[in-house]
């Protein structure tokens, strides 16, 4: 089987990977030049670049990139943080837990860009609206990783503990936090992306500021181009983001096999 | 006289049936069983008898039906805090390494952790991992896993040790020299052992006592066999001599049908 191959080294891999860029962008470019695939729509890569290149060496992107990436960052770090309380705590009270379970199943199933409007009530059109908005949605995410991870905690690594004098808070810190780890790892590559989504999102339906602002207004214009520009921008941060979270995975469950 | 260290009175323990129904099942019923202190019990019995529902019952982790235990002459409520309990599963924390998993019990009970570094480096050596202290439990075979297992329980120094077939998994080589540094460990500083295993050649060349119990369910010991073979023992050699093979006969005698209830229960269910 093809899966049994042995994969290029590394370095090979990388230019077979710069390779499928390169032609992506160069069939894009051939598409719309030619104009099969009409400019006004589908943008035109030169100028794409052209227009990130420009936002970044005027600078003027910088204030609009700076807000995104804070209320992604608040978004991110306070749901993750709410979640992971929230998460142990009713993770260890199966009588709370079975009391609030059907409302967090169906707060979870709700579509929580709809609460943007109510948020921008709530909290104004700043920067808090929109944290309230990647706030709504990391949460949840992290919330059942954490709780399924508590609940999922082996019960002979959890008696051994106990036997070997654990106390309460002990067995919370020695076992069940580094237990669910795992767990809270697989959300957190979600929970990044989705911080960013609530941060956008929230831009987009209201605010004078921010990547999503700034989309918005070229979209106001016509301006397919910018309007790339910004996702493709957005992308960026957002993979790095993915790649800091990957980073912190490995060191932090380094025990795992592979 | 000292208090036996462990005194399990008229225990019986009943499983209530699973959600998807069924009848509830009791696994022993009234068991009585004495431990001196100082001594090494075998229990030896067929599959699913319920050898281990007696150890928790003994470290405190399950409740019995009906019955009590007492400790050095203390009625048993919550957990045995002198005992120290080999599961039978696989019970190391998988994100410490092997040094950090023999620290655990130091660490918890508030120990420098300079100190507990150094007493659990010892205690790797001891049982045959010097300078294995700083891998994952992933890197390490199951037979080492199993001697971690015995660092992490033996360096707390337990009054009583519950082993629950510690050797099971082990190549027959690793597991005479096991048993052997066991039998070492224990003369130099002789705990109340509770020791559970399939195999009875290692239950006779080990124990003070064999007690031998019946195929559940509601099994209970339906022998007991003191073993006084001089001591100390070479678990290979002792295998050989003639005393050892009277009290095989006699003790295979008990058991033989017992097995092959056991079996048949299993075939049915
Ligand atoms: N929590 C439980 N709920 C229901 N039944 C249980 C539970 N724990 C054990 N049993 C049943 O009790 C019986 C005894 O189990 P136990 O684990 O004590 O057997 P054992 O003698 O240790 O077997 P083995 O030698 O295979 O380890 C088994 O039939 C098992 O199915
Ligand atoms: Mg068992």
């Amino acid at each position: 089987m093809s899966g049994h191959d042995t994969l290029p080294p590394l370095w090979r891999l990388n230019v077979y990977r710069l390779a499928l860029f390169v032609a992506a962008m160069l069939g894009w470019h051939v598409l719309t030049q030619s104009k099969i695939l009409p400019p006004f729509f589908f943008g035109e890569p030169l100028k794409v670049f052209a227009q990130i290149w420009k936002w970044f060496s005027s600078g003027s992107i910088y204030p609009h990139l700076a807000i995104t990436l804070l209320e992604t960052m608040l978004a991110f770090f306070g749901g993750t943080l709410l979640g992971l309380v929230a998460g142990l705590w009713l993770g260890l009270k199966p009588t709370a837990s079975a009391l609030l379970s059907p409302y967090l199943k169906a707060l979870n199933s709700m579509p929580r860009l709809i609460l943007a409007p109510i948020f921008a009530v709530w909290f104004g059109l700043g920067l808090w609206s929109k944290v309230a908005l990647g706030i709504s949605i990391v949460f949840f995410l992290v919330f059942f990783n954490v709780y399924h991870g508590v609940r999922e905690v082996n019960p002979v690594v959890l008696a051994n503990a106990r036997m070997l004098g654990a106390s309460k808070r002990q067995l919370l810190r020695m076992v069940y936090v580094p237990s669910a780890m795992t767990w809270v790892f697989a959300s957190l590559h979600n929970a990044v992306g989705m911080a960013f989504v609530g941060a956008v999102i929230g831009e987009y339906l209201g605010s004078v500021k921010g990547i999503g602002y700034l989309i918005l207004e070229a979209e106001g214009i016509f301006d397919i181009n910018a309007v790339l520009g910004g996702v493709i921008t957005l992308t960026l941060f957002a993979y790095g983001l993915d790649m800091i979270v990957t980073w912190a995975e490995r060191r932090l469950l380094r025990w795992q096999p592979n | 006289m000292s208090a036996p260290a462990v005194v399990l009175r008229d225990i019986s323990c009943t499983f209530p049936p699973s959600s998807r129904g069924g009848q509830p099942y009791t696994a022993v019923r009234d068991v009585s069983l004495t431990i001196a202190d100082g001594e090494f019990v075998s229990v030896v019995g067929p599959t699913g008898c319920g050898k281990s529902t007696l150890l928790n019952v003994t470290a405190g982790l399950l409740t019995p039906s009906t019955g009590s235990v007492d400790i050095f002459g203390e009625s048993l409520s919550g957990l045995n805090r002198r005992a120290g309990y080999m599961f039978q599963a696989e019970a190391l924390m998988p994100w410490r390494t092997a040094i950090q998993n023999v620290m655990a019990g130091l660490e918890m009970r508030g120990i420098d952790p300079v100190e507990s570094r150094t007493r659990a480096t010892e205690w790797l050596s001891r049982v045959g991992l010097r300078g294995r202290g700083d891998a994952y439990l992933h890197q390490l075979s199951g037979g080492m896993r199993k001697r971690v297992a015995l660092a992490q329980i033996l360096i707390l120094e337990p009054q009583i040790l519950l082993m629950d077939e510690p050797f099971g998994a082990l190549d027959v080589q690793t597991r005479q020299l096991m048993e052997n540094e066991l039998l070492a460990l224990w003369s130099a500083n002789r705990k109340s052992v509770i020791f559970i295993t399939h195999d009875l050649e290692e239950a006779i060349s080990m124990s003070d006592r064999v007690v031998v119990m019946s195929a559940g369910p509601a099994s209970r010991p339906i022998g007991e066999f003191p073993i006084d073979l001089p001591r100390p023992r070479d678990v290979a050699e002792i295998r050989l001599t003639p005393e050892f093979l009277k009290i095989h006969a006699a003790i295979w005698e008990t058991m033989r049908d017992e097995v092959l209830k056991g079996y048949q229960q299993h075939e049915r269910a």
